[in-house]
């Protein structure tokens, strides 16, 4: 199988600090990517720099789209990175508010990435959007209503689905479940297992939560200061766990 | 011609002039694209049309014959103005009608008589940015521009449906130029949104406080956004104007005492005037 993402040596600084440094793994179709590590370790700088939000220093986001051709996403002009991101990519915020937009309705938001495509019928837009709404199990009858009015999980999920309305095939997910009280987490966290199943997802989901990487990703990649420190399965890293750095992480993980 | 004002023909001098005609020129080759210039202090405040002042002081000749409305009228106190502000640091010749115009200074209207070639109408813009109500940041907006980027704008398209049923949108209702540019009609009525497409005449721009001009060359497609299912419409009235009996110009409501007496009569006072004298209708003398 071919891979869908490749990183190859990317590293990104902040005058002398070093965010990144030579990073590099691959994604596969239908895989779960987790990043974890601590604050400060540049995993939320690895995320918004293969997203394009950040320019890179040096190394290469190699993608691989549905036709066979690969691009160089960092050195891709803006008209089309811009379209490859909401098309068959999609980025989730950790704060939905960063995500949505809060003073449009909860269709208008599905709506958006319809209408940026150049989707131009109001009624399939209406029927599109109300499709997702359900698939992310909010009630279609709050369609009109504005985010503000929905919970903090309502609109995690609702962002969600503002994604998912063009069938990314890559979603880039930032701290999703952060923010959220433990039993909206877990609903969550059990609606997105089955979006990624039911539709082939891959991602890349950074956390500092090991509860949710273990829940969720097939492969795990450890940060500190900028550096991948340990890599694997998911499983193999969290109970058996090689580098000083993970071992504390692991250990300081509250257990039930 | 008229020098005793002391004032360069047109109020502004040469240099400024033909700066402005280089951004006029820009903004032709370019349809719907804002150029930015560099805007004079006018004897008048900002809102009163000093942009469209400063493009027809450029392009306005000795031959000349002006036209100036507001709101469709030439009797307003905008449009007088305007007007007596050219004769006097031009001496040109002006008129009322439309047909007689070869420049045309307009604010919020394009006239009901269908404009020639050769004709040249100048639109005097409140704001010329059209995405500037959804995204703030000029810098962002430039990009949007530049990207074809215009999906927000029908987010806003798909909250008026939602809402009110129908694009609520009724002046100022954006357009596409050219398949390319998103541009803001400045504030006339949507009704006057069709007369801009494929129009003869040549339509310039002028924001004077935004420092911005832009045209639509004769000839040129000129679209209003909507959706499949919901089509561009403009408005319509049950009503005749009650001077010269048009049903098809556009009508503006006047209240007539607090008891909500009012009448419908045509905003187009020319073209009112005209249909009047061509023996339509019933002119009601008061």
């Amino acid at each position: 199988m071919e891979h869908l993402l490749k990183i190859n040596q990317l590293s990104k600084s902040y005058g002398g600090i070093s965010a990144c440094e030579d990073i590099y793994f691959d994604l596969y179709p239908g895989q779960v990517l987790g990043i974890v590590g601590e604050s400060g370790s540049g995993k939320s700088t690895l995320l918004n720099a293969i997203a394009g939000h950040l320019a890179v220093d040096s190394g290469e986001i190699i993608y691989l789209d549905p036709q066979g051709n690969t691009h160089i996403v960092n050195q891709l002009p803006e008209i089309k990175r811009r379209w490859l991101m909401r098309t068959e990519w999609g980025f989730v915020q950790q704060n939905p508010r960063n995500g949505l937009l809060m003073k449009v309705s909860a269709g208008g938001n599905i709506a958006s990435r319809l209408l940026d495509v150049g989707q131009r019928h109001y009624g399939q837009i209406r029927d599109t959007a109300t499709h997702w709404l359900e698939q992310v199990e909010i009630d279609p009858k709050r369609i009109d209503d504005l985010p503000g009015t929905f919970s903090g999980g309502m609109q995690q999920r609702l962002q969600l689905a503002r994604v998912l309305v063009t069938q990314p095939r890559l979603i880039l997910m930032d701290e999703p479940t952060g923010g959220l009280d433990v039993s909206v987490q877990a609903r969550l966290l059990d609606l997105l297992r089955s979006l990624v199943r039911n539709f082939h997802l891959s991602v890349i989901i950074v956390t500092h939560d090991i509860g949710v990487v273990r829940l969720l990703s097939h492969r795990l990649i450890v940060m500190q200061k900028g550096k991948v420190v340990e890599s694997g399965l998911t499983d193999q890293v969290l109970d058996d766990p090689q580098h000083p750095y993970t071992q504390l992480l692991v250990s300081a993980t509250l257990t039930p | 011609m008229s020098n005793e004002t002391g004032y360069n023909f047109g109020y502004l001098d040469e240099q400024t002039k033909r700066s402005i005609r280089r951004a006029i020129l820009k903004a032709i080759a370019i349809p719907g694209h804002q150029i930015p210039f560099s805007s004079r202090e006018m004897p008048m405040s900002y809102g009163w049309g000093t942009g469209g002042i400063q493009v027809t002081a450029s392009v306005i000749g000795q031959n000349d014959v002006l036209k100036v409305i507001d709101q469709g009228a030439d009797d307003t106190s905008n449009a007088v103005n305007i007007r007596r502000f050219f004769r006097k640091v031009c001496g040109v010749a002006t008129t009322e009608k439309t047909a007689q115009a070869t420049l045309i200074q307009t604010r919020h209207r394009i006239p009901e008589t269908p404009l020639k070639a050769g004709q040249t109408i100048v639109y005097q813009v409140p704001i010329p940015e059209p995405l500037q109500w959804l995204q703030p940041s000029t810098r962002e907006t430039k990009k949007m521009h530049a990207l074809e980027d215009y999906g927000a704008m029908y987010v806003k398209l798909y909250e008026d449906i939602t809402k009110y049923g129908h694009i609520a949108t009724s002046y100022d209702y954006p357009v596409m130029v050219h398949d390319r540019y998103l541009m803001s009609p400045s504030p006339i009525p949507r009704f006057d949104n069709p007369k801009m497409n494929m129009n003869p005449a040549l339509q310039l721009f002028g924001a004077g406080r935004e420092k911005r001009i832009y045209a639509v060359p004769p000839y040129t497609k000129v679209e209003s956004l909507d959706f499949a299912d919901y089509p561009f419409t403009v408005e319509r009235w049950d009503k005749a104007c009650e001077f010269c009996g048009s049903r098809t110009s556009y009508l503006d409501e006047v209240v007539l005492d607090d008891a909500g007496k009012r009448m419908w009569i045509c905003s187009d006072t020319d073209y009112c005037r005209e249909s009047q004298e061509a023996g339509n209708g019933t002119f009601v003398e008061n």
